[in-house]
């Protein structure tokens, strides 16, 4: 069977290449003044409890954040604060830039692991788990000093191949239903899966509380559940692939207002 | 230790009926769930809920299961002479969390 299938490929290199022009033409981007936020299709209800930030049960998870980012940790014995300050000035605007380009890695990391590089390089202290609730607290909070602030991806040329690797992962066919991620979110964007409206996929409020997960999740945690309804392998959390991903995701909705913490069904 | 979110009016003129919204971070494990290996998660919920008005109870709740993560409840009121409200959670496990807020009333 695998010995077909090679030699099926050697014959017809030609197929391959009609194939993949094909899938990299069959969404096309949407335009930037079509753009809309998720919010824009929440329902009453919803969009009050994201209003209000005493309604907001991301709330919740900033004050957690707020608490951590001046709370001593590590065997370096310092906080956020200690290097970083009042966060309201010094991290106002940072979540709407990542994810950055990060010399050392050589290549983009997002606001989560830029949080670990610093708990590691300059705390001394243990990362935090994905999806943990201390992580996703202190990325919330750093996440609340952008609400409001343009989506303004780094003007970094060290960036354009991650984010080429993002979109071709975007526009790539996968898993069981056979599907890319632009045939929901760029092609029947507003139309309806089941009852509910397909958003545009722009990340503008991440992390954010998700009523369907009653708690707060990450933007790989969205992806996550994307590649597992489109019946697709995904994943492991921090994996490049993803941050690829979060880096087109984020350059596709520049400009856009944070939203941080956002609330969706 | 739990995290709340209060929002009462902090002013507000007497026989005015003023709104009260509460919400608190709990995990609210209804106890019917299972993990993959087939063991069940005991339930831990918040089951009751009290304000109190300068001592007086002017509104409770028990909660069940049902009732989902960081139970959010608003309540409205008469607001009657400043005072302070305080207001209460009790759960399983020994959960207690309170929390007060200050109104003036003129």
């Amino acid at each position: 069977m695998t010995s077909g299938w090679a030699s099926l490929r050697r014959l017809a290199p030609a197929v391959f290449v009609l194939a993949a022009t094909a899938i990299v033409t069959a969404s096309a981007e949407i335009p930037l003044n079509e753009r809309r936020s998720g919010y824009a299709d929440l329902g009453r209800e919803t969009k009050a409890m994201q209003d209000d930030d005493t309604a907001n049960p991301g709330m919740l998870a900033v004050l957690d954040g707020e608490a951590l980012w001046s709370a001593k940790a590590g065997s370096a014995g310092r906080s956020c604060a200690d290097c970083h300050g009042d966060a309201r000035t010094s991290m106002k605007g940072v979540a709407a830039r990542y994810p950055a380009f990060d010399a050392k890695a050589g290549r983009p990391v997002n606001i989560e692991q830029r949080i670990n590089l610093c708990r590691d390089e300059r705390q001394q202290a243990k990362p935090f788990a994905y999806e943990s609730r201390d992580m996703l607290a202190l990325s919330a909070f750093v996440g609340l000093q952008s609400r409001g602030q343009p989506i303004a991806p780094p003007d970094d040329a060290r960036l354009q191949p991650f984010r080429d690797a993002g979109r071709d992962t975007y526009n790539r066919r996968q898993g069981q239903l056979n599907l890319a991620c632009g045939h929901c979110h760029d092609d029947n964007r507003g139309q309806r899966l089941a009852g509910i409206v397909i958003p545009q996929a722009h990340p503008t409020g991440y992390p954010l509380y998700r009523l369907e997960w009653q708690s707060v999740g990450s933007l790989q945690r969205r992806l996550r559940n994307c590649l597992i309804g489109m019946r697709a392998e995904h994943y492991a959390y921090g994996a490049p692939e993803y941050v690829e991903l979060e880096t087109y995701l984020m350059w596709r909705a520049r400009g856009m207002p944070m939203e941080t913490p956002a609330v969706r069904p | 230790m739990a995290r709340a979110l209060i929002n009462v009016p902090a002013k507000a003129r007497k026989g005015d009926v003023i709104e009260i919204k509460t919400l608190i971070s709990h995990v609210m494990e209804s106890g019917f769930r299972r993990t993959q290996t087939g063991e069940a998660i005991p339930r831990d919920i918040v089951t009751a809920f009290a304000c109190t008005y300068n001592g007086e109870e002017i509104f409770a709740a028990q909660l069940y299961p049902a009732i989902s993560a960081n139970p959010f409840i608003t309540f409205h009121t008469v607001a009657t002479e400043s005072g302070t409200f305080e207001f209460k959670w009790t759960g399983d496990n020994g959960f207690a969390a309170t929390e007060t807020a200050k109104i003036v009333v003129e």
